[in-house]
C-alpha cells in the first residue's frame, strides 16, 4: 500500500462526503415539490409527459397501488426490452447487422437482468447488441431502472416522516421526476466531461486496423476447443487486422454509474479504454455511482427532521466501506505468496502487488477502489478481473453483495435495503432500552418486524438454495472452469450478484446456459421484487401509525453508539449466514493459498 | 399472598417444574415456540438415526441427549416461571373454599343457606362477623371491618361500608365484626380471586404485541439459519467433506436463537410474577408491557406525592404578639379538633415551643366545632374565646366584636396563600387577631428523588389536585414534577389522557373512585386501589392489593424491566452465534482440509470436542440464565442513551466474548475426562 494510494482513496471519500448534503438537500427539494433550479425547464417537460399518460400529479397512492403501479410498469418494460432484443435484426442503427439476441433465455435473462438494474450479462455487448438495443432497450432500463429505486426509497423515506395517513406518493410523479431532475441533468454533463476524457460517443459501422504485428492465433472449433490438424497439434490462424468496436459510449456510461446500473457497453466493461480512459475518468465514475445513494442519507434525514439520524447511517455506511477497501487493498497490494522471491514492492517502475486482471492505468488502489465500491453499491461495473483477485481481495466484493449492498448502496435500494436494516438493528436492541422499540417517532411491531424478517429472507433463500443446487447438479458444475474452492466462490459470487441486482460477475464460470440464464433471471427478479413489496408494506404501515414524540426515554439513532449498533447488525445478520459457505470458499482458498496451493 | 420474595431455586418449585418439562415435550404444545420447536425436531431425527446404528456411537449418542437437553431446559425454564405462579395460585385457592353462604329470598328478610357456588349475580346475602364473604359483592347495607389479609397479606383489618367508595367487598375475606348486607355482582369462576389465580397461574396467557413480534423475528432467524445449514451440506459435497446428520443438526441447533426461545416465555411469566410480588394484579400481560412503554404519569396529589392531609408548619404571630402565645392559643383550640389538620397543629405547637398537650376538663372549657356556617373552630376557656379558620371567617367574627384584622396579618396571609400552604387566622374575641398558622402539604420524603428518576427515563410526571392553581403550583415546584393540573374535575383529567394520546403518547395513572372509572379506562395503565370501587376495579387493567398509589412507579419499572430482560437475552443469543462458528466451522472441515484449523482460534481439542462443547454450552447457558430471565435484568434510571450503551456492553459485547470461554472451559473439562 501506497501513501499515493491511500490518499487518493481518502481523497474519493471526502468528495463523496462533500457532495451528499447539495445532492441530498436537491433531493429532498424534488420529491417535496419545492423549487429548483432546473424547473423552468424541466417542469414544462414534466407537465407535458402528465399530460401525454393521463397521469393526476396530485393523485396520492397507499403503498398497495404504488407497489402495483411499479410492478406493472417494471413488467412492461421488461417486456419491451425482451422484444427488443430478438427483433433487433429489423430494427435501424445496426451497422454491425447483428441478428436477434439468442438464445431465447439469453434474451430474457438480459431483460431480467436489466429491469432490475442488475445488468447481469451473459454476453458480450459489442458482439451481440445493436447501437439501437444499447440506446433504446438498455439505456431506457438504465435510466428507468434506477429511477424505480430511488422512487422506492423517497417512498419508504415518506412512510416514515409521514403520520396517520395511508399514502406514501405517486409512483408516477416519483419515477418521473427522478429521471427528469435527479438522474438526467448529472448524466448529460457527465458524459460531456467523459467524453472530455477520451470516452467515445458515435454510431459508426467498427474501425478495422492492420495489425502492426500479425499474430498466430489456434482457431477453435464450434465447441470452443482448439481444432486438431492431422499432426494431432491445434491448427493456428493468422490474425492480421482487428476490430475496434465503437458506438454511443460516453451517453451510456455516466448513467451506468450514476444509475448504480453497471452494465458495459463493452465486455470489458470500465476496464476497457473507451469506457474509461483515464484516472480522472475513473473518479468521476467512482463518485458517480456513491453519489446519489450518499446524498439519499441527507435526504433522509431532512424529510424526516432528523439530520443527525441521515448523518448515522452515513456514517455506518462509510465505515463498512472503509473496511472493506482497506482489506481489498492490502490484500492485492499484499500480491501473490506464491511468487514470493519476486519483487512485488510497488516502485515508481511498476504498481507492484497482485496485478493480474488489473488494469495499470488505474493499479493497485483504484483497482481495489473500485471493486469495492461498485459492490457496496449495487452497481457491477468493473476495472479489473475480480475472479484475479487474491482470495481475501475477492472475498470483500462477494461480502459487500451479501450484506445486501447497503454501504450506499444502489440507487434507492440502498437506502431501503439499509433502512431494513434500521428497523431490524432498532428492534433488536430498542427492546433493551425498556420501551416497545420505535424507529424516529414510530413504534416497531410485529407486522414492521414481520416484513422485514421477509425481506431478510431473500438473499439466503435464493443464493444458498441455488447455489447448493448448482455446486451437486451436472447443469451447475459443468460451468465451472476452475475447481476447487475458487470455483465454488465463482458459483456463490454469480448466484449473490444476481440476488443483489449487482451484476458484477467474479468470472470463470459459462453462464450463458440454459440453466444459469434461467435459474439466472429469477434470482435477479427475486431479489429485487421479493424485496421491494415487503420494504412497501413497512412503509405504508409506519405511515398509517401516530407519531411518538421522541423523549431521553427513546432508543436513540442519532449517536455514533447507534452508528456502531447498525454495523453490528449488519455484519451479524447480514454476513453469519454466509459464514460457512465463505469458510469453503475464499477463506479456504487463502488458507490454501498460504500453503502453496492455487486453483 | 406472602411479601416476601421467593427464592429462585425453591426445592418445591423445581421438582414440579422438572416433571412439567417432561410434559411439554407433547409436540403439540411445543409448536408455539417455533425454535425449539425445531430443536426438538432435530432430536427426533438424531434420535432415529442414532438408533439406526452406524460409526461414532458414543459421540451421536452424547449430541443427541444434549439436543434433548436443551429442550428439557427450556421447557423447564418455562415451567419454573409458571411454577412461582402456580405456589402463589395455591395459596390463593385455600381462601376460595367453598362456604355457605346466606342467600336472603324474597323481600321479607328470610334466608336460606346455599354453598357460595349456586351463588349469581344480583343475589342478596347477609354476612355477620366471624364469616366468610361468600362472592365478589358490593354492601348494600351496614358496615364491617373485614380482613382482606387472604388477598392483601395485610394483617390490619380494613372498613367496608355501603354507599361511597369503599362499598366493594371480594369473596374469600372475612368479616370481623358487624353485619352487613351484600349484593352479589360476580358468577361463580368469574369473581376477583378466580381471576386472579389464573392470572398468576399464566393459565389465561396470552402472547402481547411486543412478544408476537419477536417470536416472529425469531422464527425468522430460525428459517435463515436453517437455510444456512441445510444449503452448507452440497457445498459440503462439493469440496469433498459432506457432514453427518448429527454435526449437521448440531450446527444448526447452536445457530438458531435458542437462549431467547428457551427463555422468552418465562421472561413474561415472570414480569406478572414481579408485579404480583408487589401485590399487583395486572389483568393482562399487554398492560404490563404497556407500562414500559408509558410517557406520562398522572398521579394524585394526595397520598402519592404529598402525604394524606395538610400539616401546621409555621406559626406567624400578629404585631405586639409573641410567637409562643400564638402557639399557645392555636395549640388551646385545636385540642378537641380531631381532623389531622387540628392534630398536626398541636403537634408543632409541641415540637417548636415545648407545649405540651393538656387535658381540659369539660367543665372549664367548651369546644366549638367547625360548622359549615361558622367555617371555624375553637374553644371557650375561662371567658376567652379561642378561634380559629379560614381568614374570611375570622375577620367576620372579628367584625362581629367591633375588631380588625391588623394589616401585617392579612399581607401574611396572602403570601401564605401565594407560596401554595393554606392561611388559618387564630383569634381571640377581645385581644383580636393573634396570627396565623400556616397550613401546607408535606411532600414525602424521597418523591423529588423519584421524580429525577423517572425524568432520566423520559417519563413526565403531572400531578393532579382538587387545589387551586396557586397552591397546586407552589407543591408541584417542591416535589419536583413537571405538571400538574389544578382544580381537577373527572372530565379534566379525561381530557387531558385524551391531549396526551392524541401526540402519541402513552399514560398512565391510579384511581379509586366510581368517577374515576372512564379516565382508568381510557389510560393506558390504569392502576386501580383495592380499596376502590367495583366499577375502577374494573376499568383499569392492574389492581393495586395495598391500595398504594405511589407503586405506578414500581409497575413502570417492572415493564420496563421485562422489555429490557427481552432485549439483552435477544442480543445475547444473537452475538452468541459468533464463537459457536469458530467452534463448529472448522471442526467440520479441518478433516478433509487441515489449513482451516485456523479458524479454531479456541484450540479446541478434537472436531468432536469442539461440536460437542458448543452443542452442550447451548444447553447449559438456557439453566445459567434462568435466574436472570426470572428476576429481570438490572435495572437503574437513566436515560435510554446510557442504557443501552451498558446493555450492548454486558450482553452484545459480552454475548460475543463469553461463549469463546464457556466453549473454551467445556471443551477443556470433556477431554479430560474422556468424554470426546
Amino acid at each position: 500500500m501506497t501513501a499515493n494510494g491511500w490518499f487518493q482513496i481518502l481523497f474519493f471519500l471526502a468528495l463523496v462526503f462533500v457532495a451528499t448534503k447539495p445532492i441530498g438537500i436537491y433531493m429532498a427539494r424534488v420529491f417535496g415539490r419545492e423549487r429548483t433550479l432546473l424547473d423552468p425547464v424541466l417542469r414544462p417537460i414534466e407537465k407535458l409527459l402528465y399530460r401525454l399518460t393521463g397521469v393526476d400529479e396530485e393523485h396520492e397512492m397507499a403503498w398497495t397501488e404504488y407497489a402495483i403501479s411499479m410492478l406493472l410498469f417494471s413488467l412492461a418494460s421488461m417486456l419491451l426490452l425482451y422484444f427488443l432484443e430478438r427483433m433487433q435484426g429489423f430494427l435501424p442503427w445496426n451497422p454491425q447487422k447483428f441478428g436477434a439476441v439468442s438464445p431465447a433465455s439469453l434474451a430474457f435473462n438480459t431483460a431480467a437482468s436489466f429491469t432490475t438494474n442488475t445488468n447481469w450479462q451473459n454476453y458480450p455487448g459489442e458482439m451481440t447488441m445493436s447501437y439501437f438495443t444499447q440506446m433504446a432497450g438498455l439505456a431506457y432500463h438504465n435510466f428507468i431502472s434506477a429511477a424505480v429505486g430511488i422512487a422506492l426509497a423517497i417512498a419508504f423515506i415518506r412512510g416514515i416522516a409521514r403520520r396517520e395517513t395511508e399514502t406514501i406518493g405517486n409512483f408516477w410523479v416519483d419515477m418521473t421526476r427522478s429521471c427528469l431532475w435527479v438522474l438526467l441533468p448529472f448524466c448529460v454533463v457527465g458524459s460531456l466531461l467523459l467524453v472530455s476524457q477520451g470516452v467515445v460517443q458515435n454510431l459508426r459501422p467498427y474501425d478495422r486496423a492492420s495489425l502492426v504485428e500479425p499474430m498466430q492465433v489456434p482457431r477453435l472449433g464450434p465447441d470452443g476447443n482448439p481444432v486438431l490438424g492431422p499432426d494431432g497439434k491445434p491448427v493456428m490462424d493468422t490474425v492480421a487486422e482487428q476490430t475496434i468496436a465503437q458506438g454511443p459510449v460516453a451517453s451510456q456510461e455516466i448513467i451506468k454509474e450514476w444509475g448504480t446500473n453497471g452494465g458495459g457497453f463493452f465486455n470489458a466493461n470500465s476496464a476497457h479504454p473507451f469506457e474509461n480512459p483515464t484516472p480522472l475518468a475513473n473518479l468521476i465514475e467512482l463518485f458517480s455511482i456513491f453519489a446519489v445513494s450518499a446524498g439519499l442519507t441527507y435526504t433522509l434525514g431532512r424529510m424526516t427532521g432528523s439530520q443527525a439520524h441521515g448523518w448515522a447511517v452515513w456514517a455506518a455506511m462509510a465505515i463498512l466501506f472503509l473496511v472493506g477497501v482497506t482489506v481489498t487493498y492490502w490484500a492485492e497490494a499484499h500480491g501473490n505468496p506464491l511468487l514470493a522471491g519476486t519483487d512485488q514492492r510497488a516502485s515508481d517502475a511498476q504498481s507492484g502487488g497482485n496485478m493480474e486482471g488489473k488494469e495499470v492505468r488505474f493499479g493497485i488502489a483504484n483497482s481495489a477502489l473500485f471493486a469495492t465500491v461498485t459492490t457496496d453499491a449495487s452497481c457491477g461495473a468493473i476495472n479489473g478481473w475480480h475472479d484475479s483477485f487474491t482470495p481475501l481481495g475477492g472475498m470483500v466484493p462477494l461480502v459487500n453483495i451479501m450484506l445486501s449492498e447497503v454501504i450506499f448502496g444502489g440507487v434507492g435500494s440502498g437506502m431501503y435495503g439499509m433502512l431494513i436494516y434500521v428497523v431490524l438493528a432498532v428492534f433488536i436492541a430498542g427492546l433493551m432500552v425498556g420501551r416497545t422499540p420505535e424507529y424516529l417517532g414510530k413504534k416497531i411491531e410485529a407486522y414492521d418486524v414481520k416484513m422485514a424478517m421477509l425481506v431478510a429472507l431473500v438473499f439466503p433463500l435464493v443464493i444458498l438454495t441455488l447455489a447448493g443446487l448448482s455446486v451437486v447438479k451436472p447443469f451447475g458444475t459443468s460451468s465451472i472452469f476452475n475447481p476447487g474452492p475458487h470455483g465454488l466462490t465463482e458459483i456463490i459470487y454469480a448466484f449473490t450478484s444476481q440476488a443483489g441486482n449487482n451484476g458484477s460477475a467474479f468470472g470463470g464460470l459459462n453462464e450463458n446456459t440454459l440453466w444459469y440464464n434461467v435459474a439466472g433471471a429469477l434470482t435477479m427478479l427475486i431479489g429485487r421484487f421479493w424485496m421491494m413489496i415487503p420494504m412497501l408494506a413497512i412503509s405504508g404501515n409506519l405511515a398509517r401509525k401516530k407519531y411518538v414524540p421522541p423523549s431521553i426515554g427513546t432508543f436513540p439513532v442519532t449517536t455514533p453508539l447507534f452508528t456502531v449498533l447498525l454495523i453490528s447488525v449488519i455484519l451479524i445478520v447480514g454476513a453469519l449466514t454466509f459464514f460457512p459457505a465463505l469458510s469453503l470458499g475464499p477463506i479456504l482458498e487463502h488458507l490454501l493459498l498460504g500453503a502453496g496451493k492455487t486453483f | 399472598m406472602a411479601k416476601k420474595k421467593r427464592a429462585i431455586w425453591e426445592w418445591k418449585i423445581v421438582r414440579r417444574a422438572i416433571w412439567d418439562a417432561l410434559v411439554k415435550l407433547n409436540p403439540r404444545k411445543m409448536m408455539g415456540n417455533p425454535v425449539m420447536f425445531v430443536v426438538e425436531i432435530g432430536s427426533v431425527i438424531t434420535t432415529v438415526l442414532l438408533f439406526q446404528g452406524g460409526s461414532a456411537f458414543g459421540f451421536n449418542l452424547q449430541i443427541t441427549l444434549w439436543l434433548w437437553f436443551t429442550v428439557l431446559f427450556a421447557n423447564f425454564a418455562e415451567a419454573m416461571a409458571e411454577g412461582r405462579g402456580k405456589a402463589q395460585a395455591d395459596t390463593l385457592r385455600k381462601a376460595r373454599s367453598e362456604t355457605i353462604a346466606n342467600r336472603m329470598t324474597g323481600s321479607d328478610g328470610t334466608v336460606e343457606k346455599v354453598p357460595s357456588s349456586k351463588l349469581r349475580q344480583g343475589d342478596l346475602v347477609l354476612v355477620s362477623a366471624g364469616e366468610f364473604i361468600p362472592s365478589d359483592g358490593e354492601i348494600l347495607e351496614g358496615v364491617a371491618s373485614v380482613d382482606e389479609s387472604c388477598i392483601t397479606g395485610e394483617s390490619a383489618p380494613v372498613i367496608r361500608e355501603a354507599g361511597g367508595d369503599r362499598s366493594a367487598v371480594t369473596g374469600g375475606t372475612r368479616v370481623l365484626s358487624d353485619q352487613i348486607k351484600v349484593r352479589i355482582t360476580s358468577n361463580p369462576g368469574e369473581t376477583f380471586l378466580d381471576r386472579m389465580i389464573a392470572l398468576v397461574e399464566g393459565a389465561e396467557r396470552h402472547k402481547t404485541p411486543n412478544e408476537i413480534a419477536l417470536n416472529i423475528l425469531l422464527a425468522g432467524l430460525t428459517i435463515i439459519f436453517l437455510l444456512a445449514v441445510v444449503t452448507l451440506q452440497p457445498f459440503a459435497i462439493y469440496s469433498g467433506s459432506p457432514q453427518t446428520v448429527f454435526v449437521l443438526v448440531s450446527l444448526l441447533v447452536c445457530l438458531i436463537p435458542t437462549t431467547i426461545g428457551a427463555l422468552l416465555s418465562a421472561i413474561g411469566i415472570a414480569g406478572m410474577d414481579r408485579l404480583v410480588q408487589h401485590n399487583v394484579l395486572a389483568m393482562s400481560g399487554r398492560a404490563v408491557e404497556a407500562a414500559g412503554d408509558v410517557n406520562t404519569l398522572l398521579l394524585d396529589k394526595t397520598g402519592t406525592i404529598t402525604l394524606g392531609n395538610r400539616q401546621a408548619s409555621r406559626f406567624v404571630p400578629a404585631p405586639g404578639v409573641g410567637e409562643q402565645e400564638l402557639a399557645d392559643a392555636a395549640q388551646l383550640s385545636s385540642l378537641a379538633d380531631e381532623t389531622p389538620e387540628g392534630r398536626s397543629i398541636v403537634v408543632l405547637a409541641k415540637e417548636k415551643y415545648g407545649l405540651r398537650g393538656r387535658e381540659l376538663s369539660t367543665h372549664e372549657a367548651r369546644f366549638v366545632p367547625f360548622t359549615a356556617q361558622t367555617r371555624m373552630s375553637g374553644v371557650d376557656l375561662n371567658g376567652f374565646e379561642i378561634r380559629k379558620g379560614a381568614a374570611d371567617a375570622v375577620q367576620a367574627y372579628l367584625t362581629q366584636h367591633g375588631r380588625e384584622v391588623p394589616a401585617e396579618v392579612k399581607a401574611t396571609v396572602e403570601q401564605i396563600a401565594r407560596s401554595g400552604g393554606t392561611p388559618l387566622v387564630v383569634a381571640e374575641k377581645s385581644r383580636g387577631a393573634l396570627g396565623v398558622i400556616e397550613l401546607k402539604d408535606v411532600v414525602k420524603g424521597g418523591i423529588r428523588e423519584r421524580f429525577e428518576q423517572l425524568r432520566a427515563m423520559g417519563i413526565k410526571t403531572v400531578m393532579i389536585t382538587g387545589d387551586n392553581p396557586l397552591t397546586a403550583a407552589a407543591i408541584a415546584r417542591e416535589a419536583g414534577v413537571d405538571d400538574f393540573l389544578a382544580q381537577a374535575t373527572p372530565k379534566d383529567k379525561m381530557d387531558l389522557i385524551k391531549k396526551e394520546q392524541a401526540e402519541g403518547k402513552l399514560v398512565a395513572m391510579t384511581g379509586d373512585g366510581t368517577n374515576d372509572a372512564p379516565a382508568l379506562a381510557q389510560a393506558d395503565v390504569g392502576v386501580a386501589m383495592n380499596t376502590g370501587t367495583q366499577a375502577a376495579k374494573e376499568a383499569g387493567n392492574m389492581v393495586d392489593l395495598d391500595s398504594n398509589p405511589t407503586k405506578l412507579i414500581e409497575v413502570v419499572r417492572i415493564g420496563k424491566q421485562l422489555l429490557m430482560t427481552r432485549g439483552s437475552l435477544t442480543t445475547f443469543s444473537i452475538a452468541n452465534d459468533v464463537a459457536k462458528y469458530f467452534a463448529i466451522i472448522p471442526a467440520m472441515f479441518a478433516g478433509t482440509f487441515p489449513v482451516l484449523n485456523a479458524l479454531n482460534i479456541m484450540r479446541l481439542k478434537t472436531p468432536e470436542s469442539a461440536v460437542l462443547s458448543a452443542v452442550i454450552f447451548n444447553a447449559v447457558i438456557i439453566i445459567a440464565l434462568i435466574p436472570l430471565a426470572l428476576r429481570g435484568v438490572k435495572y437503574r434510571p437513566m436515560g435510554a442513551a446510557a442504557l443501552l450503551r451498558n446493555n450492548l456492553w454486558i450482553y452484545g459485547a459480552g454475548g460475543i466474548i463469553i461463549p469463546f470461554i464457556g466453549i473454551k472451559l467445556i471443551d477443556m473439562v470433556i477431554t479430560g475426562v474422556g468424554l470426546a
